[in-house]
Order: structure tokens, then C-alpha cells, then sequence
């Protein structure tokens, strides 16, 4: 049987296993190759809570997706076509995600009485017409490995272990793929173990080969290269681009950098990083605790620095009085929460966009701070210099929301060249003349005058300074003009931030109007809307303190505005409150992504009027706006 | 590199002789009439002229308490935080600013209660900076409740049956840490007080003072046995090193060992051969001498208790920097992000 040769688009690939299957990693192969090939990409791990959950159970499967394509894409997939399924456990737990019709590799080694029972299956799902729905491809995929590593004086479990490997040959050769990336990385990688590379290479070749020979695959696939904008790419995580932005941060601003943080997923990724960096000047402090963390970037920023916290969600509940003394001080700190799901602890390593409001308001007394948003991994980096640029051009704390989804997440990143960057050069304060720490230039930003500088001796906390002379005071009227001017201050950022764009129509029917890591689901829904003759557009703010000054005249510029978000109507609130639009809210909080097919059934459903809401989606207002 | 020093501004004359009013701010001064902070205050700002510094490179970080408005009254540089946090904001500034001369002036709550964790780890880190831990055993700013180091039974406004909890013994907890510079002084004692800040200063490391302050409203004449001219010098043990340790008013009493208990012996028994010879490097004796005072019979030791010379967080993490600059190079950014695999869309 000669397998066909067929061309598609786009190819959703979910690769799911035990936590020691190394499947994050073939995932990562597979993205550096299809990058490789010029395809757009986008790609979303998906990892178990527990850090060594017990092989074979359902709470220690690992997966991967991975989304490639010869078009424009934005988001890791709604539906993977194909799901790798290494055991039983990994099986049970992805399926639901599948594509009906979609086609199932299994790792038939696996199918055994322990593992089913591990996941809880009552009978063997291969058996029975369960999957019937589905193409069913399942092979003895550890056997094929030992067989393929024999001789190399591997033991049975370090053999084993080159599965992976064998099974990403498998799927290289059912799309077409070239090995030589892999086949250099593997030798790179295992420099110092001969043995080991030698036999993950066998095992990848060893895969490839199989697709050749077991005549189980109907046909191979082709997924052309994308047209993206021309340029230099690398496939980028949204941690990877924040750390990357805080170090153009400090380079653009001339300042030296310092990161206060503690551990906590999905954050942690940013100190790994940057605490490689050193040879930019760069300091990373690993501190006691969240408030430590917080409390040595002040002090770093009090001395000069450009300080970064970063953290989750429970993080900043711990933060908050010292980000209050950020406020207070007007010193510069760039707070980046890659958000989570919550409240508590909640679901780790599960995304979330609830800690809009805590950003806004989870501060004691008035305490505006300036709040912005990546919209993609890739954006970042972007926003991460504007946190920067804000902060120290304002003189205040300043918010940076990612989340899980946009910090693990990848996709290729168009690679700036250093001259495009923003000039953010930071002077400080030095003339001790004329020397008043709480005065105010046109920015309403007062002097950064650190320590060390000649005859500027003077003193900042947290208690109500004069303004001006910045005494302390508990003068009543001066506590509410300082109120103001803090207020003020933040506010008339609005005067230095781009406007918001509309995608689609300027005006008419219908806007979604989204906010950080939704960008990508809400750009597929409109697309796919407008494709259907439907009037439909899309704005997303990367700004929303102070948002952008054209903000409320969009929004009336459309007959609706519906606002998805993964927390229970949080911009929604906000909107409201400061436009009196009745927005509609589409709110879900499951740990997971909007997909796009869930925006499009709601879009479609208010513009057919039929007004389906998927399950997973609940609507909290449906008013229109008139 | 200093930032001052980048923008060519470092040109004032080498020397300056300062006073003890340079270091007064304009601040009026609020704490209670006979409080002991004025006079740890006073001698701070007599110190400070002794030593060859620059003015503006003295920071004082405080946090929350009567002891934390310190910073306020001197004509410095300072950082007035928030409760318990003193030590963390003083972290990342000397850290980020080696050449700073940085102080944190905090209180048995906010160094202890609120604030203990933190003291810890800017202990075993050593950041090299100077601890004042205003020690009066009780809650001033919020009126007069027991505190962390109050000992036990002390009647307040918030235990009128008596506090039941042991106390935390600050020279002890701070050895435990792993603290580099531990002392103990008093804030009747000028001239003691003089020559620990002094002292402190010089030591590279994180100098932990416990300073016994008498909170005259709150809890007046705690440290009365350690400062009332009658009973002083039987109850007082200033330590010396190299010195055998005698007290007394007549310069009478010693201390020796019996077995490894501490135990007084007058000296008309005693040859001051047999006596105890204080040694600031010994842990061993610096953890005796942390419990000496809850002891009966035993005077409270004032002085350097302990002294360890040991490479501090500060100077580590800038050399690291160095070193990575050594290893790879000064950073370049273009380079930074063309890392990795790459390919081009044209
Ligand atoms: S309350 Fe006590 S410690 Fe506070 S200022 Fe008054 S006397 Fe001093």
C-alpha cells in the first residue's frame, strides 16, 4: 500500500504522557523543527500539579500542544487532529480534547492491566468501540525502541526511556519533517554520554522508519510555510520575552538592574532566566519571602535601580502594603504577576486573568497604580519595556499582568534589532539648590534623588508627605491634594500611550473587546465571523490604567460590546463603572483558555439572535447597549 | 558603579569635618520627654563625625514603631518603611549600592514580631550594614502592649491576667542566625554606646546591636537594675576582649567555669587567673553569654558578644556579576536576543 501525500493548513499536535515520558520535550522538538520549516506556530504546555505524581496515574500526565501552520495563527488550537497518547492515564485524561474524527496514537506497551486499572479504566478501551469515533493508530511503541537501541549496553530502563524520541521519529515522518534539527540537538545535548545520544538518535531514525514500513497511515502530510512579515525569528515563551525584556530595560535606561522575587509557579521561570544574565549587570535576589522580594526592590530603587518583583497572584496579596509604599514614595518598581487561577493557592499551574481588580484596587487607602498587559508571548517583551518606561518616567509602581497562558506559552517572535528600541535613558536628580523631593515636574512626577548625591539628604515612607517639601504632615487639606496629584499623575499617563486600534470595521454592530492573553482566541472568533459576512471587531487593551484616551469613544461607536475574560467580569466591572456601557460579559474561570470556537459560537449567537451560550461560558449581561 | 561617581559628580572636597549638628535634621523630635531613644539618637549623631564619611552616604531604613521615626531626626538620607520590613528594604539597596553606609534603626516588635523572619536572613546573608534594635520590651506607638521580648507574666493593656508566652532572647536569636557581629548596649551609657556604633561600623558584615531603651510611659525602669548608679555595677558585666570578665562595684567579681556552667565567684576566693578571659570569636562562649542575663546571680553582659569575619551577601553577588562580566563578557543585547535557534521569513 503506497501512503498518499496530502496538504493541509494547519495541524493541531497534543502530545500527552506520563511525567517521565519527556514530553515537554519531544513538544519543544517538534516546535524548534516546525519553526524551522517556516511554519507560524503557537504552542501550550499543560502540566501536572504534582512535581513526581506516581507513573501511570492521571495526575502525572504531562502534555503538550502544539499548533502549526502555513497561515497566520494566534492561538495553540482549539481541538488537536492528533493526540499521542504514551499510557492509558494520558489517554483517559486528553481525549476530551480531541477533534472528532481525529486520529489517536497509542502506546500499545502501555495497555496493560496495572496501567488501565492506574487510570481507571474498567476495560481496555482498545477492545471495545469506545473509540470508534476516532483513528485508532496503536503500536508497540516501547518494544519498537528497545529493538532500535539493542546493543548499545543500555540498561532495559534507560533503553526505555528513548520512546519519546522513537515516537517524534514516528510523527516527523507523517508530516514530513526533517530530522537533522533533532538529530543536532540530540548530539549537542548528550555531549558527555555517548551512549545516550547514539541511542535517542537510533530511536528517532528507528521511528521515522516505522512510518515507512507499518502501513498503518493512510496518508503523509505537507504543512507549508507561513507567510509572516519578513524578518529574523525565534520562537519565544512569554517568561522567556519578560526577562528578556528586563534586560533591554535596564540597557535603555542606563540603569542598573536588580529583580526581588520568591518562588512561585507559573513565575518562577523569570529568575531562571534572568539569573543568567549577570554579565549585563544584572542582580537576582531570591529573597525569604514575597514581601522581602518587594521590599529589596524598593530599596534597590530607592538606591537608583531599575527594580523588577515578579510573582503570582498570591504573591501580590502579599505585596500589596509595600507596592502602597511604592505609591507613597513614588519610587519606580516594575510588579509582573503571571496570573494563576485563584483565590488561594487555586489551581497553580492553571491560567487565569482574576487579579485585574486586585491590580487596580488590592491596596489600603487611594493608591492608583499604572497597569498594563502583554497581549501575546511575543508582547511581553513589549509591555515589559513599557512598565519600564512608565515607572521611571512617573515615579510610581507599575503593574505587569501576564498570566500562565501568555508565560509558557510560545510563539515566533519577530527579533527587534537594539536601535528600534525606545530610548529610556533615566537621569537623576542632582542640583541641591534648589532641592525639593516632593516637588513636581510637568509629569507631575517628583525627583529621583538617591542616596550618595551631595546635599539632596533627605527623607521618604510611608507616611503623607507635604507637598513639595516633603515633610511629614497630617495637614488635612494637603493629605487630599496629595491624593490628587497621585491620582492625577497616574491618569495623565493616558497623554502617553497609543491609542486603541480597532481590527475589522471602525464601527458598527459589534465589538469584542479583550485584554491580555485572550487576544489570540478573540482574533480567530472575529476572523472566522467576518469570514461569515458578519460585521464583527475586535480592540484589546495593553494599557488599562490609565487606558487609552480613546477608549470610551470606540466603545460607542459600536451598537454592542461584549468583553471575554477568564474571570468573572472583572474589565467588564470596570468598564461599566467608567463608561456606563452595559458591556456584555462573557466569563469563564476553569483554569483553561478561551478556545476560539467558543467565542465564535457566542458571537454568532448574539448576531443570529439565537443566543447560545456554550457550557463552558456563562453570560452576565446581555443589555444592549443603545 | 556608583551613579553619582557615572555623572562626574563626586567633586566636593575629599575631607569634611562634620559635627554632631550635621547629622541633625529639622525635624522636630517626638518621641515622649525622658524616652531613652533621645539619647541613642544623640549618640549616633556624635559617632558619626568620628568616622571618615562622606555625609550623603549614610542611609537609615526603619520600619514601623517609636524606634522607626529615627530616621526622620537625622540629616541623612533615609527610608521610613513599613512594619517589620526595614531589613529587606536595606537588602536591596546595599546590595545595588555597595557603596552606601546603610542602618537600619527598628524595635523589639518590628524586629522580632513582625519583622523576625526578615532579621534572620539578613543575618545568615550578612549584609554588610548596622542593625540598632531598640530593645524596650514593650508596644510604644500602639500604647502600651507586651512585646516579643516582654518577660513573661507582664501585666499590659492587652494581658491584664499576665502574658504567658516565653520571650525571645535577641542575642541569642541572633547568634542563632548566624549573625556575624552581635552586641549589646544601653541607652544610659553614652560613651558604651559611642564605641559600639564605631565598632559596628567598621565591622564588615551585619552588625546586630540590641540596644536596651527605657520606654519611660510604657514600661519605665526595666532596665533599672542595669542603669541606677547604686545597683549598676553589681548587675553589669562589660565586656572586653582579651580581659578577664570582673564586675562589681568594687571591681570585686568574676566569672568562671565549672563544667560548662557560668557561675560568679568573688574574688577574694578566686585567683583572676581562674577567671573567664572574654574572646569575641568564640561561638561558644558568645551562646553562654547570650543566656547569662536570664541566669540568677549572673550581671547582664553589655559589649561585642561575638565577631566573625565572613564574606558578606553584598560583596558575593557583585563579584558573581563580575565574574559573569569576566566569563562572557560584558552583556550585549543584540546578541542576547539572537540567541537560540533562529530562521528568517523574507
Ligand atoms: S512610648 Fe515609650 S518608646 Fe515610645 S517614645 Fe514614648 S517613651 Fe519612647
Amino acid at each position: 500500500m503506497s501512503t498518499q501525500r496530502e496538504v493541509l493548513n494547519d495541524v493541531v499536535i497534543r502530545f500527552a504522557g506520563d511525567s517521565g515520558d519527556g514530553m515537554q520535550l519531544v513538544g519543544g522538538q517538534f516546535t524548534l523543527t516546525a519553526a524551522l520549516v517556516g511554519n507560524d506556530l503557537a504552542t501550550l504546555p499543560d502540566f501536572p500539579a504534582e512535581i513526581r505524581a506516581p507513573a501511570g496515574t492521571t495526575y502525572g500526565v504531562s502534555a503538550f500542544q502544539l499548533h502549526f501552520s502555513s497561515n497566520d495563527i494566534h492561538t495553540p488550537g482549539d481541538a488537536p487532529d492528533v493526540l499521542v497518547a504514551m499510557n492509558p492515564a494520558a489517554l483517559i485524561t486528553n481525549l476530551i480534547h480531541l477533534k472528532p474524527g481525529g486520529t489517536i496514537i497509542i502506546n500499545e506497551d502501555t495497555f496493560d492491566k496495572k496501567h488501565l486499572e492506574l487510570a481507571g479504566y474498567a476495560s481496555n478501551p482498545l477492545d471495545g468501540d469506545s473509540l470508534s469515533g476516532y483513528n485508532v493508530i496503536h503500536l508497540r511503541l516501547t518494544t519498537g525502541t528497545l529493538k532500535a537501541v539493542e546493543g548499545l549496553g543500555l540498561s532495559n530502563k534507560e533503553a526505555g526511556r528513548c520512546k519519546n524520541f522513537y515516537t517524534l521519529g514516528l510523527l516527523y515522518w507523517m508530516y514530513n519533517r526533517p530530522m537533522e534539527p533533532t538529530l543536532e540537538w540530540i548530539a549537542e545535548k548528550f555531549k558527555a554520554r555517548q551512549e545516550f545520544a547514539e541511542a535517542n538518535a537510533k530511536a528517532l531514525k528507528a521511528g521515522y522508519n516505522l512510518g515507512e514500513t507499518v502501513e498503518v497511515f493512510n496518508a503523509r502530510y505537507e504543512v507549508g510555510p507561513a507567510k509572516l512579515p519578513p524578518g529574523k525569528y525565534r520562537n519565544i515563551t512569554g517568561n522567556q520575552a519578560t526577562a528578556l525584556g528586563m534586560v533591554a530595560a535596564t540597557q535603555r535606561t542606563g540603569l542598573k538592574g536588580f529583580l526581588g522575587t520568591y518562588p512561585i509557579t507559573p513565575a518562577s521561570d523569570i529568575l531562571h532566566y534572568l539569573s543568567r544574565y549577570k554579565n549585563f549587570g544584572l542582580l537576582t535576589f531570591q529573597a525569604e519571602d514575597e514581601i522581602a522580594a518587594i521590599g529589596a526592590a524598593i530599596g534597590a530603587a530607592y538606591g537608583g535601580a531599575l527594580a523588577f518583583t515578579t510573582t503570582a497572584g498570591p504573591g501580590i496579596a502579599l505585596k500589596s502594603e509595600a507596592i502602597g509604599l511604592g505609591v507613597m514614595t513614588e519610587l519606580p518598581v516594575v510588579v509582573c504577576n503571571i496570573q494563576r487561577a485563584g483565590p488561594s493557592t487555586g489551581m497553580p499551574t492553571k491560567t487565569e486573568q482574576s487579579d485585574l481588580l486586585q491590580a487596580f484596587y488590592g491596596r489600603n487607602g487611594e493608591a492608583p497604580v499604572p497597569v498594563v498587559a502583554p497581549q501575546t508571548p511575543g508582547d511581553c517583551f513589549w509591555m515589559l519595556l513599557e512598565a519600564a518606561r512608565i515607572a521611571t518616567k512617573y515615579m510610581v509602581p507599575v503593574f505587569f499582568l501576564s498570566d500562565g497562558y501568555l508565560g509558557n506559552g510560545a510563539e515566533p517572535w519577530m527579533i527587534p534589532s537594539v536601535s528600534d528600541l525606545p530610548d529610556m535613558k533615566v537621569e537623576f536628580y542632582t542640583d541641591p539648590k534648589h532641592f525639593h523631593p516632593y516637588s513636581r515636574n510637568e509629569h507631575e512626577a517628583r525627583p529621583w534623588a538617591i542616596p550618595g548625591t551631595p546635599g539632596l539628604e533627605h527623607r521618604v515612607g510611608g507616611l503623607e508627605k507635604q507637598h513639595g517639601s516633603g515633610g511629614v504632615s497630617y495637614d488635612p487639606e494637603n493629605h487630599e491634594k496629595m491624593t490628587r496629584i497621585r491620582a492625577r499623575k497616574v491618569a495623565g499617563i493616558a497623554n502617553d500611550i497609543p491609542e486603541l486600534e480597532v481590527y475589522g470595521d471602525e464601527e458598527g454592530e459589534f465589538l469584542v473587546l479583550g485584554w491580555g492573553s485572550t487576544y489570540g482566541a478573540i482574533r480567530v472568533a472575529v476572523d472566522r465571523m467576518r469570514a461569515k459576512g458578519f460585521n464583527v471587531s475586535q480592540a484589546h487593551l495593553r494599557y488599562l490604567n490609565p487606558m487609552p484616551k480613546n477608549t470610551g469613544h470606540v466603545l460607542r461607536r459600536f451598537k454592542q460590546v461584549a468583553i471575554p475574560e477568564l474571570n468573572t467580569g472583572q474589565l467588564a466591572k470596570l468598564i461599566r463603572s467608567e463608561h456606563l456601557l452595559d458591556v456584555v460579559s462573557w466569563s469563564k474561570v476553569q483554569g483553561l483558555p478561551f478556545t476560539a470556537g467558543e467565542l465564535e459560537e457566542l458571537i454568532e449567537g448574539i448576531l443570529t439572535n439565537k443566543n447560545t451560550t456554550p457550557e463552558s461560558v456563562r453570560e452576565l449581561s446581555t443589555t444592549k447597549v443603545e | 558603579m556608583n551613579p553619582i561617581e557615572k555623572n562626574g559628580l563626586n567633586v566636593l572636597p575629599e575631607k569634611q569635618e562634620y559635627t554632631a549638628k550635621d547629622f541633625s535634621s529639622d525635624a522636630d523630635v517626638r518621641w515622649c520627654p525622658g524616652c531613652g531613644d533621645y539619647s541613642i539618637l544623640a549618640q549616633v549623631q556624635r559617632t558619626l563625625p568620628r568616622i571618615d564619611r562622606r555625609k550623603e552616604d549614610y542611609t537609615f531604613i526603619s520600619g514601623i514603631g517609636c524606634s522607626s521615626r529615627f530616621p526622620y531626626y537625622m540629616d541623612c538620607f533615609g527610608l521610613h518603611s513599613i512594619h517589620g520590613r526595614a531589613t529587606t528594604f536595606a537588602t536591596g539597596l546595599k546590595v545595588t549600592r555597595p557603596d552606601l553606609s546603610v542602618w537600619v534603626a527598628t524595635g523589639d516588635g518590628d524586629g522580632l514580631s513582625i519583622g523576625g523572619n526578615h532579621m534572620m536572613h539578613i543575618l545568615r546573608r550578612n549584609i554588610n550594614c548596622n542593625i540598632l534594635l531598640f530593645n524596650n520590651q514593650i508596644y510604644g506607638l500602639t500604647k502600651g502592649q507586651y512585646s516579643p521580648t516582654s518577660e513573661v507574666g507582664k501585666k499590659t493593656k492587652s494581658t491584664p491576667f499576665g502574658s504567658i508566652d516565653t520571650p525571645v532572647n535577641p542575642v541569642r536569636f541572633a547568634l542563632g542566625c548566624g549573625a556575624s557581629y552581635v552586641a549589646r548596649t544601653i541607652d544610659r551609657d553614652a560613651k558604651h554606646q559611642q564605641r559600639i556604633y564605631e565598632d559596628a561600623y567598621y565591622h564588615k558584615g551585619a552588625s546586630f546591636i540590641e540596644i536596651y531603651q527605657n520606654c519611660n510611659i510604657f514600661n519605665d525602669g526595666t532596665f533599672g537594675h542595669l542603669t541606677e548608679r547604686d545597683v549598676k555595677a553589681d548587675n553589669l558585666l562589660v565586656l572586653e576582649h582579651g580581659k578577664p570578665m570582673i564586675f562589681g562595684k568594687e571591681s570585686d567579681k568574676g566569672i568562671r567555669l565549672n563544667g560548662l556552667k557560668m557561675e560568679g565567684a568573688s574574688l577574694a576566693d578566686v585567683p583572676e587567673a581562674d577567671l573567664l578571659v572574654h574572646d569575641e570569636s568564640s561561638p561558644e562562649l558568645a551562646h553562654a553569654l547570650s543566656i547569662m542575663h536570664v541566669q540568677p546571680g549572673l550581671p547582664t553582659p553589655i559589649g561585642v558578644i561575638y565577631r566573625e569575619e565572613r564574606e558578606t551577601y553584598d560583596d558575593l553577588a557583585n563579584e558573581q556579576v563580575e565574574a559573569a562580566k569576566q566569563k562572557f563578557g560584558e552583556g550585549d543585547l543584540e546578541k542576547l536576543l539572537n540567541e537560540g535557534e533562529m530562521w528568517v521569513v523574507s
